[in-house]
């Protein structure tokens, strides 16, 4: 069975650095349906920018290519998926890796994706060197409220 | 970004007033090292208070200045991290390295 979203967004942009700040202000315009906190907006909007900025200067290290950004909705789930075709990673659990970085000279801190991993519920990476890379996040938002309503709902069953 | 030089305490303020990115870090790194070397300081702080937003950008942009500022014989130290600001210093352990300071002066 097809997975039901009850909305969603398709993004597509030339990478050039100006336009990080573009794509994360509007994935958190289009989060901002789910009602979410300051605090759970400013962790998506940085995660988004951690991934197209891998996309530019990783991916298609300054050259143009095309990124694409897909957003769903899912009840209280953003599910946001950020890809390129630009040149894949060989070892995406080194590339994981806290202060691992390829471009240090570009005074990169190598902690883009644990900044996705740790601002996010969860990451998915899949890449394949020369055909491009596909970063799928996902994040509940209200999880605290939304489970305290679970918990009295349970406790109030007969 | 806005900047301040204290003569009398050879003290180099930089009130950053934009998102910092790896969009923006690019103009900021560049307008920082001219005016350290310039003005060749005792003292440099990172004035984060109108900071919106930053993700990892920021971490390579002070840990590039703390070396520059080394290199000229300057400390470095941060002030006013709002609270998305910190997270992302925190993760990163870079408190550990430049410290966070009260500043009695501000640029208006």
């Amino acid at each position: 069975m097809e997975e039901h979203f009850e909305n969603e967004m398709n993004l597509e942009f030339i990478s050039k650095s100006a336009n990080e700040a573009f794509a994360r202000i509007s994935v958190a315009a289009f989060a901002s349906q789910l009602d979410p906190t300051i605090e759970e907006l400013a962790d998506i909007k940085t995660a988004v920018s951690e991934a197209v900025t891998n996309c530019i200067i990783h991916a298609y290290e300054n050259e143009i290519g095309i990124v694409k950004i897909c957003a769903k909705l899912k009840k209280n789930e953003i599910i946001v998926q950020i890809s390129d075709n630009g040149k894949g990673i060989e070892d995406i659990e080194l590339a994981k890796e806290p202060l691992y970085t390829t471009k240090p000279n570009l005074e990169r801190s190598g902690m883009g994706f644990t900044i996705m991993e740790s601002f996010m519920d969860s990451i998915n990476i899949e890449s394949i060197v020369g055909v491009g890379t596909k970063v799928t996040m996902s994040k509940k938002i209200k999880k605290e409220e939304a489970d305290q309503q679970k918990i009295s709902q349970m406790t109030s069953m007969p | 970004m806005e900047s301040k030089f204290y003569e009398k305490d050879k003290l180099l303020v930089f009130k950053i007033t934009e998102e910092i990115d790896d969009h923006s870090v690019q103009k900021i790194r560049r307008k920082a090292d001219y005016e350290i070397e310039r003005f060749m300081p005792k003292r440099v702080v990172f004035d984060f208070n109108c900071v919106t937003f930053m993700d990892s950008a920021g971490i390579g942009l002070l840990v590039g200045r703390y070396k520059f500022a080394n290199l000229l014989g300057a400390k470095l130290e941060v002030t006013n991290l709002t609270q998305s600001v910190n997270k992302i210093f925190e993760m990163s352990g870079i408190l550990r390295l430049i410290p966070v300071t009260t500043l009695k002066e501000s640029i208006a």
